[in-house]
């Protein structure tokens, strides 16, 4: 910056360019003929009702093509206003489809009209407002000597009459009382890692593990869990205690009545008829928005409700999701039984279990039960 | 004594006096309030010919208006061919049937039958085929039961619904879980045995009479519990509790701020 202090004092149109003031060292006097904004006329008389800025820009065609861009903006952005007050008029929201239609109008019509606006205001700025360097006078920033005086004064009587200066044992105990409280976050912060992996992505089921009844611990036989409308909660077999384990494993059985069930075909998602045995179906616990244990099931409408935030699955399609902010279905844990006539599982859950992540990727939601 | 005349003439003394008082109030209407009795359970009868056309006639003139003359169902309520006597008598030892009025949930009301009314009407519609049967006092006695398997069974496919503390809870479209405080052990056994309503279905051969005992004696041990801060706030969880420590808290951060500028006197 100091090779321009020669510049300093160097009157404005001197150099013939209309509107560009020379740049100045902040702090420094400002030059002899900058215009004040306080309306107090200068010290050569010059009048406070003269022009500041320059009443026409310095191109005037392109200026006129800038305005007809910046209208063009404007008026975009008034139509998307108008289509987003017909769009949330018009547009029906009592089914899910319906209100995908209308979440997806409401809101790219409400981002362009902000969007044009904002793109106007900009070109506006840029092309058609004048590029002129005006000083304000401002008062001293700094306070008068007898007020910083009189601060002072306060401050010391303060720090004196508190006893922080005269009493160090309070002084130093409070220092002492400060610094681990300021390094607890730094320590709680470090168990923020190791990152996750792919442990997301899988759970301790394998072929032929058996189910047990969570809590006795017991395995089930597919013939005694034959009442349809029954509900049992199970994990895998020698992890009843691994509270890790069976936070992602914890999985859910329902009987159903043959014919119930709807049965996912080719492009239509819903239960998967191979993964089943004799109409038991196996979901996993976890619901697929936050991981709330999800297994309010009603027998009488087959949903499944998780209590968190009011999701509800379909159990008898898949556990598609009826309503309520989880985005995919309830994973199906393909099931069968063993030689014994024991449920266990034929694999692991095809897709990832529990509360859907960014990296899960579009298989993850596509139906996850096909 | 001039210590006590200097507390009471600090200004925070009326604040401290107030609080005091309600505390008080409080703690007293907790100790009134903490205790309640779990009703006795009920002894089913024998069933001789005499019960059952006993039963019948019942039938006819309280529930056959909805679910048929022979029990066949209408459009307004389902069969009872093969429900059992367990399910007739959970249905109206609560109240729940006859039902005032068709809803989204029967509610649990006082019942008009008697015991032995009820037993009558059961072995009717358990002598119209199969079903599970009314449980023995011996069936559903707790006293030798683990009630901690019974918690972690309560908690792991109960609790859901249910509350952790068996206070009941919503479910969709106006139907719900109803509070657990009032059942009977009889009525907690049958309703996991017939899966009433919306309830899913516990059979036997699931979860074991045994595990079902264990279940009840952890349910009805819940009502003994004392609360440890003196009020249930109804036992739905962290909600109310929530609430309470929220408008409690700031109540005594108003306390705090008003104590601090409150000038002190020169003595």
């Amino acid at each position: 910056m100091s090779e321009m202090q020669p510049s300093q004092g160097i009157p404005l149109e001197e150099d013939g360019g209309p509107s560009r003031a020379p740049h100045r060292v902040i702090g420094t006097p400002p030059p002899a003929k900058a215009r004040t904004l306080l309306g107090r006329p200068d010290a050569d008389g010059e009048s406070a009702t003269e022009r500041w800025l320059p009443a026409e820009p310095a191109n005037p065609a392109k200026a006129k093509k800038a305005e007809r861009l910046v209208a063009a903006c404007f008026i975009l952005s008034m139509l998307a206003s108008v289509g987003f007050i017909a769009a949330y008029v018009g547009l029906e929201v009592h089914s899910v489809d319906a209100t995908l239609r209308s979440n997806l109008a409401l809101g790219l019509s409400m981002s362009v009209a902000f969007l044009a606006m904002g793109v106007g205001a900009t070109i506006w700025v840029r092309h058609l407002t004048p590029e002129v360097e005006l000083v304000e006078e401002r008062h001293p920033l700094a306070s008068t000597e007898e007020d910083r005086a009189e601060f002072e004064k306060t401050f010391t009587e303060g720090a004196e009459a508190s006893g922080f200066t005269k009493r160090p044992l309070l002084r130093r105990t409070l220092i002492a009382a400060s610094v681990p409280l300021a390094a607890a976050p730094l320590v709680v912060l470090r168990d923020m890692g190791p990152l996750p992996g792919t442990s997301l992505r899988h759970t301790v089921w394998r072929k032929g593990m058996r189910m047990v009844v969570y809590g006795p611990n017991t395995p089930l036989r597919a013939a005694d869990f034959n009442t349809p409308g029954q509900m049992i909660t199970v994990v895998p077999e020698g992890y009843a205690e691994d509270q890790n384990v069976l936070a992602k494993a914890t999985t859910i059985i329902i009987k159903f009545a043959p014919g119930q069930l709807q049965w996912a075909r080719p492009g239509v998602p819903g239960t998967v008829q191979n993964w089943t045995v004799d109409n038991i179906v196996a979901y996993s616990k976890i619901c697929t928005h936050v991981g709330c244990p999800v297994a309010l099931y009603e027998q009488t409408t087959h949903h499944i409700l998780c209590p968190c935030h009011q999701s509800t699955f379909d159990a008898t399609n898949g556990a598609q999701v009826l309503f309520g902010p989880a985005p995919r279905p309830l994973p199906q844990l393909p099931i069968s039984t063993d030689a014994q006539g024991y449920l266990i599982a034929t694999s692991d859950y095809h897709v990832p279990v529990g509360p859907s992540f960014w990296e899960l990727g579009a298989s993850g939601f596509s139906g996850g039960n096909e | 004594m001039s210590w006590i005349t200097a507390l009471r003439r600090r200004p925070v003394a009326g604040y401290a006096v107030v609080l005091l008082g309600l505390v008080a109030i409080g703690v007293g209407y907790g100790a009134l309030t903490g205790q309640s009795s779990p009703a006795s359970a009920a002894t089913p009868g024998t069933v001789s010919p005499q019960t059952i056309a006993q039963g019948k006639a019942l039938f006819a003139v309280t529930c056959a208006t909805c679910h048929g003359m022979n029990a066949q169902g209408t459009s307004q309520a389902p069969s009872l061919i093969g429900v059992g006597a367990a399910a007739v008598d959970f249905q109206m030892s609560t109240g729940r049937m006859p039902a005032k009025e068709v809803g989204p949930e029967m509610d649990r009301k006082p019942t008009t039958f008697s015991t032995k009314q009820i037993h009558a009407i059961a072995a009717y519609v358990a002598s119209l085929g199969g079903g599970p049967g009314i449980p023995s006092a011996a069936e559903v006695s707790t006293s030798g039961a683990n009630v901690a398997l019974g918690q972690s069974l309560f908690i792991t496919d109960c609790a859901q619904c249910h509350n952790f503390d068996g206070a009941g809870g919503a479910l969709t479209y106006g139907k719900f879980a109803p509070a657990l405080t009032q059942s009977t052990p009889t009525q907690i056994f049958e309703a996991m045995l017939t899966g009433p309503e919306a309830m899913p279905v516990f059979p036997d051969t699931t979860i074991t009479p045994a595990q079902k005992r264990d279940i009840i004696a952890y349910v009805t041990k819940l009502r003994a519990e004392p609360n440890p801060g003196g009020f249930s706030l109804g036992r739905i969880g962290p909600v109310t509790e929530g609430i309470v420590g929220y408008l409690g808290g700031i109540g005594v951060l108003v306390f705090l701020a008003l104590w601090i500028t409150i000038k002190r006197r020169e003595s």
